[in-house]
């Protein structure tokens, strides 16, 4: 340890209308796996960007084993020297396989063509020194995100990597996942790669991190040890004040708000769920057990879902359309932002108002521009969107401001029940405790909360009630007095709490 | 506060400017030059022949917006023009033969034909998930070979006085088919920005799988597009048979390209979800002068041609140009 691998000195980058980065200062070790933390416009992905060369700094310098980085320096060039970013979106081509991947651009050849031996030969060793279970010829296309994250790792390795930096690498993995990255982020560490570790999950950092350096607004704020300090210092010196934890008012849950059964000979057999007015049921499970699926299934998404129904006054069929299921008071904020939910380069104003327009419109479907606008305003003010007014594109807003509006958007409808997937990915530290707020107050206010989250702690703090899934199926259900981690943790393995018959496996 | 950079706080933004007003500056200094070169650019028969031309496939681009805003193009509207207009011809020399609103009965067999039409394209494009490109690359063909086949490639002529007055008469100096296209592309202005309709349009194009779990019908919005280019295709064939006095069976061919070209000079995205009618408009003003300019400079048409390619694709260049250098990366 000690061995100073990267210095930063006095970083700073402009960009129009905003100074991104000002004279921060960042050193990582080698063989030492440290947080860069900060709220969204920190200043973290400007650093990220100088650091693999995507852009340029305006002044300081950086040091690489002592050794001064150019600033015109290429992206290619910072790869050559050992700097490799892994990036929140990989940047893998779907249809080759993953030896074709991991040496893209520098197959070896033999007599002026790809030797394919030694390509996938290469790889499987690569990929076997990582602890991967994961064939070379498998193409990407057909591995799940932490495969794929994987294979950017790996990728990683086959480029000599002294540097590796990861940009938010556990966003998309289940529990069960990040503890397989974090057990390769501790090989990396064994073998001296220094790792620059972006998170906004703070109990990753205590447990894979050694050292933090925290930003906020472009400045450089604190560093130091992990082991010396408590996730609130951590939040206190991100957020530049204390967050108030959320607080709720006690759960008084009425009648039953929705219910759903899968049909015994389906695609959704044993996924029995019910929501009751005024409770939040979290939904819990690994990636890949059916939580999404779920979710979308009674939403209607893809059709009429194979089960019963009930919602409100009694059984209903399932619903064969999203349009339908908002009609009888259910809607569904979107695990994917950027993919389902939001028209990122349309205004705030539109997709806030988008699916209630018909409440807003006169005959003829002209739409009432005042009533929107103050509709539109009444939210922003409640649920303290940041925004510079309506009319700017959502795209250009922080990730817990989008999620706001999509919020809004949802709650505009009124509707009954409202499943939140993912409620909190993406968001930063500030903005998680608002929107559990928000979630809070809805389900004060009467409303049936579905929480999906891969996040444990969050879905203890804001569930009532927690259905854990297994391969598709309700594998047991736990009252928040009796949820903890680690009961959850085993039930979402597939080990019931509250044995059934063995009849299945 | 005033103090923090007055100098680089204010700082014109010319991409910005160019990317909004670009194609309109264009027009004028392209109206300015054709002017300047030669008289008879600007004479009253010459400004009213440009626009009469404009407004004939002007009607078509206000509906193509909507069909590119939704991510699709429609390639078949020159072969359609055709189809439609000649239908209209022999509406209106047989069974509107003798009456004195027999151009009603036309214009209501192109409306009826070119709505048919576009809903055949639209139902192939969601039923079948064919892509629009194909669908109406097919169409293309298609059309065309049934409007050959109405009276065996033969034109239909003998289209009587009130019918002919909607391509080549004249309210107070201006051409009707002028009036027709003020009125369609004001009406699909209005649909876009202020009715529920457009938003849907806008929110299709931008997202198609957000807009479907926000509720939207987004099938039925996008085969609805394809009906209306195909309706106002329909009206473009009723007005280029009353202008030309008969329907000929190669009416419109090549429509497309100055089509699709107008929508996208006018600021439009092929990837949806960005554009609108107001540039449309300029985009096919601005391809109507070029043409016109050029013919009236004595530009040999082969060069022409030559001329309006390049042009096409140097505006989508500069739009594409504009839209990577804005606003670049925050932390």
């Amino acid at each position: 340890m000690s061995v100073t691998l990267l210095q930063v000195r006095n970083l700073s980058r402009r960009f129009p209308g905003v100074q991104a980065l000002a004279g921060v200062q960042l050193d990582v070790a080698a063989g030492e796996v440290h947080a860069l933390l900060g709220e969204n416009g920190a200043g973290k992905s400007t650093l990220l960007r100088i650091l693999s060369g995507a852009i340029d700094p305006d002044e300081g310098e950086m040091l690489l084993d002592g050794e001064r980085l150019a600033p015109g320096d290429p992206p290619a060039r910072r790869q050559a020297l050992g700097v490799v970013t892994i990036y929140q979106e990989f940047n893998l081509v779907p249809g080759l396989t993953v030896a074709e991947n991991l040496y893209l651009g520098r197959e070896p050849r033999r007599h002026g063509l790809v030797d394919w031996k030694r390509l996938n030969a290469d790889a499987a060793a690569v990929l076997k020194r990582l602890g991967v279970d994961l064939a070379p010829a498998a193409r990407v296309a057909d591995l799940s995100v932490a495969l794929q994250q994987m294979v950017e790792i790996a990728r990683a390795l086959t480029l000599a990597a002294r540097l590796i930096i990861m940009d938010e690498p556990t966003a998309a993995l289940s529990d069960r996942e990040v503890r397989v990255l974090h057990d390769i982020v501790r090989g990396l560490k064994a073998s001296g790669v220094g790792v620059i570790y972006v998170t906004h999950r703070l109990a990753e950092v205590k447990a894979v991190c050694d050292r933090y350096t925290v930003f906020r607004d472009g400045r450089f704020v604190a560093t130091g040890a992990v082991a010396d300090v408590g996730v609130d210092d951590l939040v206190a010196a991100m957020v530049g004040r204390d967050v108030q934890p959320a607080r709720r008012a006690p759960a008084s849950p009425g009648d039953w708000a929705l219910k759903f059964e899968g049909a015994a000979n389906g695609p959704l057999a044993g996924a029995a769920i019910g929501v009751r007015a005024g409770e939040v049921l979290g939904l819990a499970g690994l990636v890949g057990a059916g939580r999404t699926e779920l979710a979308r299934a009674i939403f209607g998404v893809d059709g009429r879902a194979p089960g019963v129904l009930w919602m409100g006054d009694g059984r209903i069929e399932p619903f064969g359309s999203p349009a339908e299921a908002m009609a009888a008071g259910l809607t569904l904020a979107p695990e994917d932002r950027k993919a389902h939910g939001c028209f990122m380069t349309h205004p705030v104003r539109w997709n806030l108002s988008l699916p209630g327009l018909a409440g807003l419109c006169g005959p003829g479907g002209f739409i009432n521009d005042r009533a929107e606008a103050a509709m539109v305003d009444d939210y922003v003010k409640r649920l303290r969107i940041r925004t510079p007014n309506d009319a700017t594109p959502i795209g250009s807003l922080s990730g817990g401001n989008q999620q706001k509006v999509l919020l809004a958007r949802c709650m505009a409808l009124k509707p009954k029940v409202l499943i939140v997937d993912e409620p909190t990915r993406g968001v930063d530290v500030g903005a998680k405790a608002e929107v559990h707020q928000i979630l809070f107050d809805l389900a004060a206010a009467g409303m049936g909360l579905i929480v999906i989250s891969s996040d444990m702690p969050e879905l203890l703090e804001l569930s009532d009630r927690i259905a854990v899934l297994h391969e598709g199926r309700v594998a047991g259900e736990l009252e928040r007095s009796e949820a903890n981690e680690h009961r959850l943790m085993v039930m979402m393995m597939g080990h019931s709490s509250n044995p059934q018959p063995a009849a299945m496996t | 506060m005033t103090t923090d950079t007055p100098a680089a706080g204010f700082r014109f933004d010319w991409l910005r400017f160019l990317e909004r007003y670009g194609s309109a500056i264009v027009l004028v200094a392209l109206a300015l030059f054709f002017a300047s070169q030669n008289e008879r650019f600007l004479s009253a028969r010459n400004l009213s022949n440009i626009l009469a031309e404009v407004s004939i496939y002007g009607v078509i681009a206000v509906g193509m917006t909507f069909v590119i805003l939704t991510r699709g193009v429609d390639l078949a509207v020159g072969s359609l023009v055709g189809f439609s207009g000649i239908v209209a011809a022999v509406a209106a020399t047989s069974l509107g033969a003798g009456y004195q609103a027999g151009w009603i009965i036309a214009l209501v067999s192109a409306l009826v034909t070119g709505a048919a039409v576009g809903l055949i394209h639209g139902k192939a494009v969601t039923w079948f998930a064919v892509p629009p490109f194909i669908v109406t690359l097919g169409g293309l063909t298609v059309w065309r070979g049934a409007t050959l086949m109405v009276n065996d490639g033969a034109p239909v002529s003998g289209l009587d006085e009130a019918f002919r007055w909607w391509g080549s008469g004249q309210v107070f100096g201006v051409p009707v088919p002028a009036i027709v296209f003020a009125v369609v592309a004001l009406a699909g202005y209005v649909v876009l920005r202020h009715t529920r309709y457009g938003r849907h349009v806008y929110a299709v194009g931008g997202n198609p799988a957000a807009a479907r779990l926000a509720g939207l019908d987004v099938k039925g919005i996008v085969s609805s597009v394809y009906v209306l280019v195909g309706l106002l295709s329909g009206l473009a064939g009723f007005l280029l048979s009353a202008r030309l006095g008969s329907a000929e069976a190669v009416a419109g061919t090549g429509y497309e390209l100055r089509v699709i070209a107008s929508v996208v000079i006018g600021g439009a995205s092929l990837f949806g979800g960005m554009g609108g009618v107001g540039g449309t408009v300029i985009g096919a003003l601005l391809i109507g002068v070029l043409t016109n300019g050029l013919v009236v400079m004595n530009v040999s048409a082969y060069l022409q041609q030559i001329i309006i390619g390049v042009i096409i694709v140097a505006a989508v260049a500069f739009d594409t140009y504009a839209k990577s250098h804005r606003g670049a990366g925050l932390g």
